[in-house]
């Protein structure tokens, strides 16, 4: 057992966090929100280029860094604490986590793309009728000479309208909901009879609902490993996103704690109240807790599969209620400025809001153990 | 940053478990089956067996007796104990007086008291709480008067714990009535059998005698009994605490007592199918598996100083929050898991008592366990004082 970072991951945290202190401050960020785009694609291409840490998760042989799950943490953690609305978990942590395990042809071919900040990948796994099962699918890959088929209707694919390529769930067999069947796949995001509608959503990102209109995809964008590999991605992502609420939460706590210090009511600074002490403790308990269990989640990724799915769901169903417990606390103890969307506070609660239920939400996630653990 | 176990780790792991398997007293596994009281001769059994293989003080540092083992085979020692569900070792000694005097005492106090404190000659007992001095540790007004080369100590200290079997007590005494509060307090080291001192039983909810009042009245305490400088106490008493706070969390314990509530809960049936498959008391257990994971890693993280507290100290309040509370919600559902028999008052099963006692031997603790670990969110430091502290020291308010 070993509980510290090494050298490297410790400088990638640093260059990261420098970096996004001076290019990602709240005013500028409010401003990336306005541009058509929704974001500023200059940082992504900075994080390639200048940077360099795209790669961060990847092998050397393809380009990259040589990390893995704790490097996405470290950048995730590290995003989160501006809120930034960039596409690294799509692109990087699940398509990146997809190109890992594809065929070398593509993984060859698309790899050194992501970390050259050329590709972006949305992933459309959500169906408007499954939550969050990932089996439930209506889409169908139907075979057709060489290739396939693609048809369906994919719900709130953040990161869609700036994609280069989609990482599609869709079936190629079996009922609604059986997990024999379920088949992945990386297509251009650009092909004849894909329709997008896009949108912004609540937390600052950008989104789509797509349309796979009878889409005639090459028999080599199938990526083998069937639910099996879609469920070990969707938990990757999970502990990213636990990651990304560990840095969200810490701004949260800390923007409450530097309020509290300097608004005065009753004469004095409301810091000085017993109830809010309290409060700002259990904030703090509740921040530490998601912490632990982000790196809990990201330790146990290479377990074997039963155990994994049981530490990741135990991490999740923690860091939604412990999110949840945070960013309302933090609103209230703002008071009226809280709702507001005049501070920056209200934009990472609505940020926690959207991870707490992202992947999964608590009620899910303790089903999921407790049907992995907790048999009769 | 990782999980696993070293091959020397897993072999360390082998032979920890052959030698509970080999040395854990039988006649203690009996009683805790049954869930009988334990006696002094009980808890000293386990203690004297590991002090013979020297593996009593872990933590201490390896030239008083420590094991110098590294931070993992310190974990593997406290999950496979409890995996065991070996009884705890009584804290006074150990956890508590032992680092005080290795830290702060005088070489003659350090081979006075040291070796006795392993080999389980001496049994322990803290004098801190007063009626009047609770979570305002440091109002504390049991005083000693210097006479010579003596302090004669007057007072009532009380919630001592297994006061009625210790040889010693370590005592927070006020030497100076003049000065600030904590800075006119001492740390006595003082033979429970020095004429004028009387222990009286305090009965808890669960029928226990585990804690007491204790009385002293023109009690002479040689001076070289005083650990550290005079009116320095405090600085004992704070170590003391932290170091307390930390052994609180009982991560591996809890482990051990999620399991037992599971096979209860499997062995109880609920309409047609067992309790644990019942929606609501499965999502109870899988909740608190959530929260004792959490402090799992929260303790890892703080062993390895990764956590946002600054050292050993506040963030161990964090741990002693969430550990009193895992414990009691661990206790609420084993009675909740028991039903009617959590009813039933066993008390005064003689030895020799061969009756089938009523119910599920399972059951017979429940409440009086529950009832019991109230007081996991009360000692310490309240919960309370917990987040007072971590509102000041870590949060700066």
């Amino acid at each position: 057992m070993d509980f510290s970072y090494t050298e490297t991951q410790g400088m990638l945290r640093d260059t990261l966090a420098r970096f996004l202190a001076d290019t990602y401050d709240f005013e500028t960020r409010k401003k990336m929100l306005l541009r058509p785009e929704g974001r500023d694609p200059g940082i992504w291409q900075a994080l390639a280029t200048e940077l360099g840490i795209l790669g961060a998760p990847f092998a050397e042989e393809h380009g990259g860094l040589g990390g893995g799950a704790l490097e996405n943490m470290i950048m995730m953690e590290e995003l989160g604490k501006v809120i930034a609305v960039e596409p690294y978990l799509q692109t990087v942590v699940i398509g990146g986590g997809a190109m890992k395990r594809a065929p070398s042809a593509m993984a060859d071919a698309v790899i050194p793309e992501i970390i050259a900040g050329n590709a972006v990948i949305a992933f459309a796994y959500a169906e408007p009728q499954g939550r969050y099962d990932l089996a439930n699918l209506r889409t169908t890959a139907k075979a057709d000479g060489s290739g396939y088929v693609l048809s369906g209707h994919k719900a709130v694919v953040y990161a869609a309208p700036w994609a280069t390529h989609l990482l599609v769930t869709a079936r190629t067999g079996g009922s609604q909901r059986e997990r024999g069947g379920v088949e992945l796949f990386l297509i251009d995001a650009t092909l004849p009879g894909i329709v997008r509608r896009d949108y912004p959503c609540v937390d600052g990102f950008q989104a789509s609902e797509i349309y796979f209109e009878n889409v005639a995809i090459p028999g080599d964008a199938h990526i083998p490993g069937g639910i099996d590999l879609i469920e070990l991605l969707v938990d990757e992502a999970t502990v990213a996103v636990c990651g990304e609420a560990c840095g969200v939460s810490r701004k949260l706590h800390e923007g409450t704690l530097d309020y509290i210090k300097q608004r005065k009511q009753f004469g004095q600074p409301i810091g000085k109240f017993q109830v809010l002490q309290h409060r700002m403790a259990d904030m703090f308990v509740e921040m530490e807790q998601i912490a632990s269990m982000a790196l809990m989640g990201a330790l146990k990724l290479e377990s074997p599969a039963a155990e994994r799915k049981a530490a990741v769901s135990l991490a999740k169903a923690k860091v939604s209620r412990s999110i949840n417990f945070v960013g309302q606390n933090a609103i209230q103890t703002h008071g009226g400025i809280g709702i507001t969307v005049e501070l920056a506070i209200g934009h990472y609660f609505k940020r926690a809001t959207m991870i707490e239920n992202q992947f999964g939400s608590a009620d899910f996630h303790l089903g999921r153990f407790e049907d992995l653990t907790l048999a009769a | 940053m990782h999980l696993d176990f070293s091959p020397e780790d897993l072999a360390f792991q082998q032979e920890v478990r052959a030698f509970i398997a080999e040395n854990y007293p039988a006649e203690l596994r009996g009683k805790q089956d049954e869930g009988d009281e334990l006696s002094k001769e009980d808890f000293l059994s386990w203690h004297k067996v590991l002090a013979k293989k020297g593996w009593v003080a872990p933590a201490w540092p390896v030239e008083y007796g420590g094991t110098g083992w590294t931070a993992t085979q310190r974990y593997i020692w406290s999950e496979e104990t409890a995996r065991a569900d070996c009884i705890r070792l009584m804290p006074f000694g150990l956890s508590m007086v032992g680092p005080v005097i290795y830290t702060f005492g005088t070489p003659e106090q350090k081979a006075k008291f040291l070796p006795r404190i392993l080999s389980g000659e001496d049994w322990w007992c803290q004098g801190y709480s007063e009626p009047g001095s609770g979570s305002d540790l440091a109002s504390l007004r049991t005083k000693a008067v210097r006479d010579g080369d003596h302090y004669v100590v007057n007072g009532q200290k009380t919630w001592t714990t297994m006061a009625q079997h210790a040889d010693w007590g370590f005592f927070l005494v006020r030497t100076d009535p003049d000065a600030k509060q904590q800075e006119g307090i001492s740390f006595l080291l003082i033979d429970m059998k020095t004429p004028g001192i009387e222990v009286r039983p305090i009965i808890t909810l669960g029928g226990e005698h585990e804690v007491n009042e204790v009385w002293l009245e023109d009690v002479r305490v040689p001076v070289d009994q005083r650990v550290y400088e005079e009116n320095k106490g405090w600085t004992c008493a704070k170590f003391l605490l932290a170091h307390e706070r930390t052994g609180i969390a009982g991560v591996a314990a809890s482990k051990r007592g999620i399991e037992k509530v599971k096979t209860i809960a499997r062995a109880e049936m609920d309409g047609d199918k067992p309790l644990i498959a019942n929606a609501f008391f499965k999502r109870k257990i899988a909740e608190l598996e959530m929260d004792l994971t959490a402090l799992e890693f929260t303790e890892l993280r703080s062993l390895a100083g990764e956590s946002a507290g600054k050292g050993p100290g506040p963030e161990s309040s964090l741990l002693k929050i969430k550990g009193s509370e895992i414990q009691q919600r661990l206790t609420e559902l084993t009675l909740e898991a028991v039903g009617h028999y959590g009813a039933p008052y066993f008390r005064g099963f003689g030895e020799g008592d061969n009756e089938h006692p009523i119910g599920p031997d399972y059951a017979h603790r429940a409440a009086p366990s529950y009832f019991n670990t109230r007081k996991t969110t009360i000692y310490g430091g309240s919960n309370e004082i917990q987040r007072n502290i971590i509102a000041k020291m870590v949060l700066g308010l």
